[in-house]
């Protein structure tokens, strides 16, 4: 590679070079505008959230509660044959402090997100949400968190149904 | 391998990687074509079929870039195909190259991967809002350095890996670029500096991260046959490997990649490996970020859960190391133009097996090499295993 | 090497719109239909998965995230293919022929209903500095290509027409076609003029649906089911992406993909050795062009035969007697399984009321529309 040849393609910009117009440039934003269909799982998960429930589907055979949840199996490749609530609990499988918008701008304060592992769902099956109500520094992996719901007239069957997940006391048996 | 057609490269080229370069996708997509087929002293009109790799159309801001690109690849009035698989698409690419020799259907192929991330403006990270589920994820904000956190945050969790066991990857990366005439990013770091960058979204800090990129490699594929007559010193492809886990990934343990693993097992029972970490002379495993290249030396079985890191501290991951592993530099170091860096890698090892990698030749007498990508929703493995 | 046969067919659709399903559930649907026909597990049973898909219809950047679990190809062998399923198809067949696999599914669906802008999202594929600031809609291309077509062959309008009036006609016969009907000649030629001079009636309206497709290695074949349908060659070709550069009367793109599938095939006169065609006929014109450069017939002559019933079903060339797309919906990158499907049904005999009778030979072609040049041709056969 290295002694045959000399000279490698490729001339660097800088930034610069386009906001002041150094170089010539078109700019296009895309009209590309969708509406998918939520289908049978997760249309049945979005209603549930609007009365502030969390449904899983369950498989007979691999005995797994399954959350998101779906109509076919996908360890089995089988119909799933059934529905579940699971709790509006669960705990911290891993988690971020995130200073970044969805755009990569800066924030002042960080989203706190997390994968949390739902109660009663089989284990590890984690959704991901945010968390609140919790000092970024005091989150732990295995903490108990509960969902907080949005007000009932607020919610619209979105996954914002949930405002986020806050940290909940350990329960005395 | 008896009955089956063994293909070979005999010809690789890169242009250089850059946060934002001049050229247009099409004409990076040329200038590594041309540098490959010069290597390779062949030309357009020996190229019997050419297979593209690129990413995310959002990137250069066209639909259906395959086509778009087509011309700069090379592929006027030619059969053409476009695969992708997130970033595992630039390892990818010359396995689909492979399988139309491999398959008797032609003679050659023409392995192109070409990004120009730099054309979503003013941030590449728009194009990444889109890999979410759009009714689950997306409404949440999602960003995509939050799953590398929260993967990253979970490997170490389960292992009891601490930042500066990790930082030493992007270290001793960067320091390994400095030797790459492409690079981006080849610099003296410290673990210090790592530490000290600013925190995008813990435990992932600026130095963990390789940066956006624009950028195009390519290799020439061909036959056994035509390989005798082009060159005497052929590189083998002995090894393909791919896997994809599932959709769901909140539904799985992220410490570890099985779906590496699974692709690594494809390629080695093709390549007739038993004993990876013995018979790998050296690796390019995918590093996005500088967890990822532990995780994925794991996966590859390269050593053990949880042990990659502790190699790393030891230098066995140097270039002059029992196992060099990323000795171009990687993605931390040369640039991470998403699908031209995964196939960078595998120019590199090219480069290696042929004693051809210049200031960043390994010791020793290399003979078995892999490059890995990793792509989607922390959920796609491709590995290649190279032979002199 | 191995012989290459599909085994099993399933699909979903087509219709105008599929809304109770999500992509998810319309593609294990047919994924479903497909494995049962094929009598195989996927979990356990097959090498390879294979899915083609674009971004942009999608929705998605890296749509392959998506597809692994509703094919129950988790932890298994995937990738996508950002093409056609013809294209798919080409990569499936050439894994089997490396003899390092034995089957391998085929994956090709259209959720058009979920994008609400897809003629924005087309004109989006248009060369970004130099034609797509000329604004307009997309399909103006396939305007310019009729009529330059038109003007070199001398075909006419009514040629055209005719085109619309047959596939329709014999969509109605097809389960799965979502826009069969019985329509006139003037009915076509009074329609709105769109783009001049292609009419509103004569461009392909998209609809929803999947098909997933089983293939299998010779010895496996076999086993298997006692209906083989065999891939006999595989052409395709991209002829240039530019519109200033390209020919725009002769489909290049078709006709050296035609030749490469033809060579493998050993057909040497396609017009006598082809049974049944499947052409893509995004366009009612395509249709025409696309049977020229496929050579079933000379340059030029492809509207006088529809025109003299030659390509009707009962004729002596049955063109896409599923309706083919102006009939069966413009299922996006599906478009080549749709024609695959009608191909595999006839040669086994499948194909009810629309059976062609004595069938041994079929061709399936597919053209990835505006603004693309690139075609795809196989040609399968019911005897190996």
């Amino acid at each position: 590679m290295s002694e045959k040849i000399k000279n490698y393609r490729g001339e660097a910009l800088k930034s610069a070079d386009i906001k002041e117009g150094r170089v010539p440039t078109e700019k296009c934003r895309p009209k590309a505008k969708f509406a998918w269909s939520a289908g049978i799982a997760i249309g049945r998960f979005l209603e549930e959230l609007k009365k502030a429930k969390i449904i899983a589907s369950t498989c007979s055979k691999c005995g797994r509660i399954m959350v998101p949840p779906r109509i076919y199996c996908e360890n089995c490749f089988k119909p799933t044959d059934g529905w579940k609530y699971v709790k509006d609990t669960g705990t911290i499988n891993t988690y971020s402090v995130s200073y970044l918008a969805a755009d990569a701008t800066r924030l002042k304060e960080p989203i706190l997100v997390a994968i949390i592992d739902l109660d009663g769902a089989s284990e590890g099956m984690g959704i991901i949400h945010k968390l609140g109500e919790v000092d970024k520094e005091k989150i732990e992996f295995g903490m108990k968190v509960r969902a907080v719901w949005k007000p009932k007239e607020e919610r619209v069957g979105s996954i914002t149904d949930i405002k986020y997940f806050k940290p909940v006391k350990e329960e005395t048996p | 391998m008896f009955g089956k057609k063994r293909v070979a490269i005999v010809g690789a080229g890169l242009t250089l990687f850059r946060r934002r370069l001049k050229e247009t996708g099409k004409e990076l997509s040329y200038e590594a074509s041309k540098m490959a087929l010069d290597a390779a002293g062949m030309e357009l009109g020996d190229m019997q079929s050419v297979v593209m790799g690129t990413a995310p159309d959002a990137f250069d801001g066209v639909h259906m870039k395959g086509e778009y690109l087509a011309d700069g690849a090379g592929a006027y009035r030619k059969p053409y195909t476009r695969v992708f698989v997130g970033g595992g698409t630039g390892v990818f690419t010359p396995l689909a190259g492979w399988w139309h020799v491999a398959s008797g259907q032609f003679d050659s192929c023409l392995v192109v991967a070409e990004e120009k991330m730099s054309s979503c403006y003013p941030h590449p990270q728009f194009a990444f809002t889109t890999i979410f589920d759009p009714i689950l994820e997306r409404p949440l904000g999602m960003n995509l350095i939050w799953i590398f956190a929260l993967e990253m945050h979970r490997y170490m969790h389960k292992h009891g890996i601490k930042k500066e066991d990790i930082a030493r990857v992007s270290v001793k990366n960067k320091g390994n670029a400095l030797d790459h005439p492409c690079a981006q990013l080849g610099a003296k770091i410290t673990v210090e500096d790592v530490l000290n960058s600013e925190i995008m979204a813990w435990p992932v800090q600026r130095l963990d991260v390789s940066p956006t990129s624009d950028g195009a490699s390519a290799l020439v594929l061909v036959s056994e046959d035509v390989a005798k007559e082009v060159t005497d010193n052929p590189v083998w492809i002995d090894g393909a490997g791919w896997c994809i886990d599932s959709t769901h990934w909140t539904n799985r343990d992220l410490y570890y990649p099985d779906y590496v693993e699974c692709a690594a097992r494809m390629a080695y029972k093709m390549a007739g490996i038993k004993n990876p970490p013995k018979e790998i002379d050296v690796a390019e495993p995918y590093d996005p970020f500088d967890y990822k290249e532990l995780h994925h030396m794991e996966g590859l079985l390269l050593c053990k859960k949880g042990e990659a890191a502790k190699l790393t501290a030891e230098g066995v991951t140097q270039r002059d190391g029992d196992l060099p592993i990323n000795p171009s530099g990687g993605l931390l170091g040369v640039g991470n133009p998403i699908a031209a860096a995964g196939l960078m890698k595998v120019c590199e090892i090219f480069w290696q097996l042929r004693g051809e990698a210049g200031k960043r030749q390994i010791p020793g007498d290399p003979r078995t090499g892999l490059a890995q990508a990793w792509g989607d929703l922390m959920q796609y493995g491709s590995v290649i295993v190279l032979r002199r | 090497m191995s012989e290459v046969a599909i085994v099993g067919v399933g699909c979903v659709g087509f219709q105008p719109i599929l809304p109770e399903l999500s992509y998810k559930e319309l593609m294990y649907e047919a994924a479903v239909k497909a494995y049962d026909d094929a009598g195989v597990d996927p979990r356990k049973d097959i090498d390879v998965f294979v899915t083609c898909a674009e971004d942009y219809l999608e929705g998605f950047s890296i749509f392959d995230e998506f597809v692994p679990d509703q094919l129950g190809a988790v932890l298994r062998h995937l990738f996508t293919v950002s093409g056609d399923g013809l294209l798919g198809l080409a990569n499936a067949y050439m894994l089997i022929k490396t003899g390092h696999f034995d089957t391998v599914v085929l994956e090709a669906h259209s959720k058009a209903s979920d994008l609400l802008t897809l003629m924005d999202v087309i004109a989006f594929a248009l060369d970004p500095v130099l034609n797509r600031p000329l604004g307009g809609h997309p399909y103006y291309v396939a305007g310019m290509e009729m009529n330059r077509y038109l003007h070199d062959t001398c075909t006419t309008v009514e040629q055209c027409a005719q085109v619309v009036v047959k596939n329709k006609k014999n969509a109605c016969g097809n389960p799965y076609a979502a826009y069969g009907a019985n329509i006139t000649l003037d009915q076509v030629l009074c329609s709105d003029m769109c783009f001049y001079p292609l009419k509103k009636l004569e461009i392909s309206t998209p609809a929803d649906g999947c098909v997933v497709m089983v293939l299998a290695s010779e010895k496996v074949a076999e086993k298997l089911t006692d209906k083989p349908v065999w891939v006999k060659g595989v052409g395709w070709c991209t002829e240039t992406p530019n519109l200033e550069t390209r020919d725009w009367s002769k489909a290049v793109d078709t006709r050296l993909a035609a030749e490469m599938a033809y060579k493998t095939a050993k057909i040497h006169n396609p017009r006598k050795e082809i049974d049944l065609a499947e052409v893509n006929d995004l366009f009612a014109y395509k249709e025409l062009q696309h049977m020229e450069a496929l050579k079933l017939c000379a340059y030029g002559e492809a509207g006088k035969l529809t025109e003299e019933g030659v390509t009707a079903r009962n004729g002596e060339l049955p063109v896409n007697p599923s309706g083919g797309l102006l009939g069966m919906g413009y299922g996006l990158e599906a478009s080549g399984t749709e024609k695959l499907l009608e191909v595999v049904l006839q040669l086994r005999g499948e194909a009810g009321r629309r059976q062609v009778s004595n069938v041994e030979v079929g061709l399936a072609h597919a053209w990835r529309g505006i603004p693309t040049t690139t075609g795809i041709a196989a040609v399968l056969s019911n005897v190996k």
